[in-house]
């Protein structure tokens, strides 16, 4: 047995074939885990994980989570997570629903906001219409996808009809709590948009303890011909956690899918978001902020696939990177033949405020259509002696010029959220941590 | 209030500056005129302390203190002010964040307490009128997508809040229209006090319209080769500069 084997049983050491599933899942997860047995855990060999190592994770052993016996309380979350009343949330505590700390009311008819585990049973055809047939794990670069699929239980599950708005974003709020320590949880939420429908969805990933576990959710999403889907994400885990993150959404025609990806959390992150411009005419805009220090690693890629014609994609991530952190950007970009008229921008500005920070910067654009448009763009730097000076004109000391010019480089980003209660919160988080 | 005596200044291997000497006194306005490149803009640069200029002779005094010693931050506590020529885009900073610190940065400096966010709208209520700036302005990125007018602008918005002893206008009035060339010059007007003074950098007579000066020098190579009273600028509006051109350095102006 190869030793990447032997990691990759011990991930799957207490799995066993549900045998209450139904047909489709069973086939589905033994799928999965013979995925993962056939191809291994990826390396830095594997082309899309070659900046990052897998390594601290797949050398490490972890255990399915334990459920919490003493749940946080609202008080515990409110501490760790940014939790507006008026959002109707659902809460997992170590990767389970948390009834108790969910409140879901006051949405238009039609709307289903539950856990997947209820979705089983209330909502069986949508299920398996879309489990598991958005986000693709057959490659050894997916592995972590694949066992999801193989573990997954519980997560969150919306479903908004055709036409319909929802007016307050949703919010799936993962929690960690100490009984977590050493646990691996899988989370797996499936957003289903309805035609002309819109919806906002809000993932958080926080931890009320500071122990390590392993985070590894999968959202997918299917986004209706004509609908919005905006779906921003906070990785805020905790600093001896590791969080692996697949999001992978198929778009309709004319649809839009807006996502904002931020991250502060865990001691090594990956966070990929995949986007499938499957019908004309639609677009999709992924940006995100990244703000890390310590030894951190936080790696996001992000894949667009341009499948059809007149399809926009915008893109905007930033960094700031502080002492011996290292940063990641892969951004891939898929114009296959058919997809004429593609409008595709791509930008990643990295901040280094410390000689020991790190970023790997990656576009990758491979395009197969002739009429298209797609630019893309790093920049990699320290702050600008222009507007440092400009700020000191106006009687601002240095070191608060710096701080205010920090907190601007990561602000012009979070800008674009049109959310605004989570672009306030934000805002202040960023202004928290940068200026004194 | 300030005494410029013989500096030179240069910016990588270049001198621009070639032995200015200038002594501006509370309650007056100097125009400084002068053919492109001949200092002007790197000598109000200098006053600002930016870093990219290099000061290798003369001197500053500034209400008894050596300039020169301070920092930027330093000399905007005393009262300077610099209106850029270029104003600097600052994305990801509202334009009342940073009026706001940089107001309480100078009354800390003064030992005067800070403002609070609402008391500091009712401050900025009655400058944004100076300027004729919708409140919207404030929301916005300083400086980021304004038109070349509304950077000017700004510039006098931040005038009109930090309240200078001595300001430099450093070409402000360079494209802009008639509508928005008095509102600048009418900000300047409103700040003209007995204890405070200005000096005006200006390509063109027109500004001097509005913003009468009492002296106008003229920068060529560096130095400061002819003075006069406002009668001066439009004599070179009439003849242009090529006659000044030779002249001897009128060195330090006394009037």
């Amino acid at each position: 047995m190869s030793t990447t084997e032997a990691r990759v049983s011990s991930f799957l050491r207490h799995w066993e074939a549900s045998t209450e599933a139904p047909a489709w899942l069973r086939d589905l997860k033994s799928r999965a885990v013979a995925s993962v047995e056939a191809h291994g855990f990826p390396t830095t060999k594997n082309e899309d994980w070659h900046f990052t190592s897998p390594a601290p994770i797949t050398e490490a052993a972890f255990d399915p989570m334990r459920a919490s016996t003493t749940a946080p309380t609202a008080a515990d979350l409110a501490a760790v997570a940014f939790v507006p009343d008026a959002w109707p949330t659902l809460v997992f505590v170590n990767g389970r629903h948390a009834p108790h700390l969910s409140r879901v009311r006051g949405l238009p008819d039609g709307v289903r906001v539950m856990s997947l585990a209820s979705a089983w049973h209330e909502e069986p055809t949508l299920v398996e219409r879309h489990l598991g047939r958005h986000a693709r794990f057959e490659e050894q670069a997916l592995a972590f996808t694949a066992l999801n699929t193989a573990w997954m239980q519980d997560g969150a599950f919306v479903s908004v009809p055709a036409n319909v708005t929802v007016a307050e974003p949703i919010h799936l709020l993962f929690v960690t709590d100490a009984q977590g320590a050493g646990g691996m949880a899988h989370p797996r939420n499936l957003l289903v948009v309805g035609t002309h429908a819109r919806v906002t969805v809000v993932e958080q990933y926080v931890t009320t303890s500071d122990s390590g576990y392993l985070t590894n959710s999968v959202t997918e999403a299917a986004v209706g011909d004509g609908a919005t889907l905006t779906h921003h994400k906070l990785q805020r885990e905790g600093r001896q956690a590791f969080h692996v993150g697949h999001i992978e959404a198929t778009l309709g025609r004319d649809s839009h899918y807006v996502s904002f990806a931020f991250s502060t959390g865990a001691a090594l992150a990956r966070s990929n978001i995949y986007t499938a411009l499957a019908g004309e005419g639609c677009g999709a805009t992924l940006n995100g902020l990244y703000m890390l220090g310590g030894s951190q690693v936080s790696d996001h890629q992000t894949r667009i696939e341009h499948a059809q014609p007149n399809c926009y994609s915008r893109e905007h991530y930033k960094g700031v990177l502080d002492d011996a952190s290292h940063g990641v950007f892969n951004g891939k970009v898929y114009v296959h033949a058919i997809a004429q008229k593609t409008d595709g921008k791509q930008t990643n500005n990295t901040l280094l405020l410390s000689p020991d920070a790190r970023i790997d910067t990656k576009p990758q654009l491979e395009i197969f259509a002739d009429d298209v448009k797609c630019t893309h763009g790093a920049t990699v730097g320290q702050l600008d002696d222009r507007m440092a000076f400009y700020l000191k004109s106006r009687g601002i000391g240095a070191a608060a010029a710096r701080q205010l010019l920090t907190y601007a480089f990561a602000a012009d980003v979070i800008e674009t959220i049109e959310l605004e209660p989570l672009r306030v919160e934000l805002e202040r988080l960023a202004l928290e941590r940068f200026v004194a | 209030m300030l005494t410029i005596t013989n500096l030179t200044a240069t910016v990588g291997d270049k001198q621009i500056l070639n032995g200015t000497s200038l002594t501006v006194r509370a309650g007056e306005v100097h125009a400084i005129m002068g053919p492109n490149g001949s200092g002007k803009s790197t000598l109000a640069q200098v006053i600002a302390g930016h870093p990219g200029y290099e000061v290798t002779g003369g001197s500053i005094s500034y209400e008894g203190q050596d300039l020169l010693e301070m920092e930027p931050e330093e000399r905007a506590h005393a009262g300077v002010f610099l209106a850029f020529q270029y104003p600097i885009e600052i994305p990801g900073v509202s334009n009342a964040y940073f009026l706001r610190t940089a107001y309480n940065e100078v009354r800390k400096s003064r030992g005067e307490p800070e403002v609070d966010p609402m008391d500091f709208l009712d401050v900025m209520a009655e400058k944004l009128k100076v300027v004729e700036m919708d409140e919207a302005m404030l929301q916005r990125s300083v400086n980021t997508g304004f038109s070349g007018g509304e950077k000017k602008r700004n510039e006098i918005l931040q005038m009109a809040v930090l309240e200078p002893k001595l300001a430099i206008l450093d070409e402000t009035d360079s494209g802009l229209d008639i509508d928005a060339l008095r509102i600048v010059a009418d900000g300047v007007n409103k700040l003209r006090r007995p204890d405070r003074a200005a000096i005006v950098v200006t390509h063109y007579q027109r500004l001097l319209n509005y913003i009468v000066p009492d002296f106008v020098h003229v920068l060529a190579g560096g130095r400061i080769v002819k003075s006069g009273g406002k009668e001066l600028a439009l004599e070179l509006e009439a003849k242009g500069y090529d006659w000044l051109v030779g002249e001897p350095a009128t060195g330090a102006v006394t009037a």
